[in-house]
């Protein structure tokens, strides 16, 4: 009976669930965590450049928080937010009832969550890795950075093992765990963008893993990859960072371009214009996003004939893009738009994101990028394809899959508000940036002289800073406040078109109580209008097979947690214990945990049909 | 109905021509592990060798490795089965992918050392 598997507290639920809606909710505030973090440093960074030569920071203060924002943000804010979504949205698009594997599914949770950890900890070991997210590595080298640098590598290591796993079972989920009927072709974008973003992962987070094991080597075993007196060549480090870092951007965005998808035709009462397009344009975005690494190193001095076939290759990236911006256009064109907040946020999404998209053309010139070089002309651009695509697609998503996650409404009278001061603030912030940029300011630097021409923009650009961080806490408050008074809703609050407003109302822990029949793109709006409004069942009222939950994830990450720590110590002054010991000691406790997990039989348990029926009732 | 799921089978659910299959699909493993291991030594050889001349032993593990590339996707990674279409599709990309960025990298790099 599943009602004995839940005498135990909720802490201990919470740690043991295999729920891949519990687990996408744990994603969720574990990246706000983040990125509020990484956004009180950005706040404190802009404050430091309000004025000309401030004193608020210190230069080597500023230094860790640039690093940490840009870290933090990337790795432990934007793609977890993003996996939230995906995980608790991407099963019930597709009719399944959990991901394909889900022990594996909260072991990526768990092992992501203890490597932002790890990362998180180098402040009370003497402070931040400080040679800037890239970790180019002359400054990253032993002879230049210190210890932050080692929580930097071993950091993104550990959570690039849970992101690299998480990956893995979109993919595994979305082959095999469609419901009949939902042919490839029918997937809804958001789901298509998680398979394609998944499949970057599998293929650019293992240069990334190679990458920071090299410097591992470097830093810890006095290897010599980038060690330029030993014969090292310093740029290797910076073509395998880019060969990741260049679709880790694609691999944020793709995800931001399906919400989009699946906002803009739901507010707009019209099928997603030209289907098949964005489909093939989301493929073509993601295939042309590896071919084009070396476009952030123009000025490293690749030579005249690289540096043209890069600047093409990044150029041929604006057509598939401009392809789906288009489409989301013609969806709205003739359109019945509710402008609600969700909507707002997705229909300032395109503009905004067109504007990033110009700055990145501009940028693909090689002859023209050595002007633009390190300058805040650059901040601007990834500021507004990062804040003007991802985070406005974040907050769409989360205004519209909210009701879904937590039963009630967002208050619309507060996101209304909401939208309009981060909006307005953003621009304020980044828009600037540009003009600064075009005038010189490098980037990276943390003061600036006065009467140079930089005062009055460096001051806006902080006040939008303050805008952006007011909007922030007016959403904490919307939280809070529609948790107590926001509108309890049904299991279809905007009449929507996909497969997860077909579920009923709490969500059950299966989701589904008979898998669904899909006859069409859009299946719950294809019912609406030739059924009954309700999905077909594909299978009798059966018994549900559901997985056992289970703390082996959590012992296994916190076993990879204190093996990375201790490969830092080997660089610490006194280590309280021979890091060999521990090192090896926390590996011995995942592999042991493996095998527990290996030789320990686990059916499951069963879901009875009455009690199937007493839930579907409400 | 929860308790005979928790029971192993009695016997195999599988037919016998799918055992048949079964065994040769071992026998051709363990034949392709073997195969591996001698090749594995025969580059370390080829290397540990003294006499031989380096211009002969980089082609001899470089065309080594790719036939352990082979033998692995195959064999090991199913590349020759029939029903592992999206698991093909993945190497295929992967292959696809990988190719061109290596040999950009090594052209940007300049191989000018072994």
């Amino acid at each position: 009976m599943s009602t004995t598997t839940k005498s135990k507290s909720v802490l201990w639920d919470w740690l043991t669930t295999v729920d891949h809606k519990k687990i996408g909710v744990m994603y969720l505030i574990a990246g706000t965590l983040f990125f509020v973090k990484a956004g009180v440093m950005a706040l404190f960074m802009r404050i430091q450049l309000m004025y000309p030569e401030m004193n608020f920071l210190s230069g080597q203060t500023f230094n860790e928080f640039i690093t940490m924002h840009g870290t933090i943000m990337l790795f432990l804010a934007a793609t977890p937010l993003l996996f939230a979504f995906m995980n608790f949205i991407v099963p019930l698009q597709i009719g399944a009832r959990d991901v394909a594997f889900p022990f594996v599914n909260a072991l990526g949770f768990w092992i992501f969550f203890f490597g932002g950890f790890l990362l998180s900890l180098s402040w009370f070991f003497g402070g931040g890795p400080d040679a800037g997210w890239t970790a180019y590595v002359p400054l990253s080298s032993r002879d230049y950075a210190g210890l932050g640098l080692d929580f930097y590598v071993l950091g993104l290591q550990v959570s690039g093992i849970g992101t690299l796993v998480s990956a893995i079972n979109f993919l595994v989920t979305i082959v095999n765990m469609r419901a009949p009927g939902m042919t490839m072709m029918r997937l809804p974008l958001f789901v298509w963008t998680t398979f394609i973003s998944s499949t970057l992962i599998l293929f650019a987070f293992t240069p990334l893993a190679a990458g920071l094991a090299l410097l591992m080597l470097d830093r810890l075993f006095e290897a010599q990859y980038f060690i330029t007196d030993m014969g090292g060549n310093v740029v290797l480090w910076q073509h395998i960072f880019w060969i990741f870092g260049h679709p880790e951007v694609y691999i944020l965005v793709l995800p931001a371009f399906g919400i989009i998808s699946e906002v803009i035709p739901a507010f707009s009462r019209k099928r997603l214009f030209g289907y098949t397009a964005m489909v093939f344009a989301t493929m073509l975005i993601a295939f042309l996003g590896f071919m084009v690494w070396a476009h952030h190193m123009f000025t490293v001095g690749m030579g005249p004939i690289a540096n043209s076939i890069f600047a093409i290759a990044t150029m041929t990236i604006a057509v598939p893009t401009g392809i789906k911006v288009f489409n989301w256009l013609f969806t709205m064109w003739g359109g019945k738009i509710t402008f609600n907040t969700a909507m707002l946020f997705a229909s300032s999404f395109v503009p905004t994101f067109v504007l990033g998209g110009v700055t990145g053309v501009m940028l693909a010139m090689a002859p023209v990028d050595h002007l633009y070089h390190d300058t805040y002309f650059v901040v601007a651009h990834f500021h507004y394809i990062i804040v003007g695509g991802i985070v406005l697609a974040l907050f769409a998503g989360v205004f519209y899959w909210y009701p879904k996650m937590f039963g009630h409404k967002l208050n619309e009278g507060l996101g209304k508000l909401f939208f309009w001061v981060f909006f307005i603030g953003f621009h304020l912030t980044f828009f600037v940036q540009h003009l600064l940029g075009l005038m010189g300011m490098p980037r990276r630097v943390y003061t600036f002289l006065g009467d140079q021409g930089l005062d009055t923009f460096n001051f806006i650009s902080t006040i939008g800073t303050f805008f952006m961080s007011a909007a922030i806490i007016i959403l904490v408050i919307n939280v809070i406040y529609s948790a107590f008074k926001g509108e309890r809703v049904g299991a279809d609050p905007w009449d929507a078109r996909t497969l997860e407003w077909a579920t009923a109302h709490p969500l059950p822990e299966y989701n589904f109580a008979q898998t669904p029949q899909v006859r069409s793109l859009d299946p719950l709006f294809y019912e609406k209008i030739h059924g009954d409004g309700k999905m077909k069942p594909a299978e009798p009222l059966q018994d549900i097979h559901m997985p056992n939950g289970s703390i082996l994830p959590f012992i296994m990450s916190v076993g990879l947690f204190i093996s990375g720590f201790g490969f830092i110590m080997f660089n610490m002054e006194n280590p309280i214990l021979p890091p060999i010991v521990v090192a090896v000691g926390g590996l011995a406790i995942t592999f042991i945990c493996m095998i527990v997990r290996s030789v320990k039989e686990d059916h499951g348990y069963h879901i009875p049909v009455e009690e199937i029926k007493a839930k579907e009732v409400n | 109905m929860a308790d005979n799921l928790s029971q192993p089978f009695s016997k195999s659910a599988m037919t016998e021509e799918e055992k048949v299959q079964f065994q040769r699909e071992k026998k051709q493993q363990v034949v392709a592990f073997v195969l591996m291991i001698f090749l594995t030594l025969l580059a370390f050889l080829a290397v540990a060798a003294d006499f031989l001349p380096v211009m002969f032993v980089i082609p001899f593990i470089l065309l080594l490795a790719l036939v352990q590339f082979v033998l692995q996707m195959f064999y090991f990674m199913h590349l020759k089965d029939n029903d592992h279409g999206w698991a093909n599709a993945f190497i295929w990309s992967g292959v696809f992918i990988a190719i061109p960025t290596i040999a950009a990298l090594m052209l940007l790099l300049g191989i000018t050392k072994y």
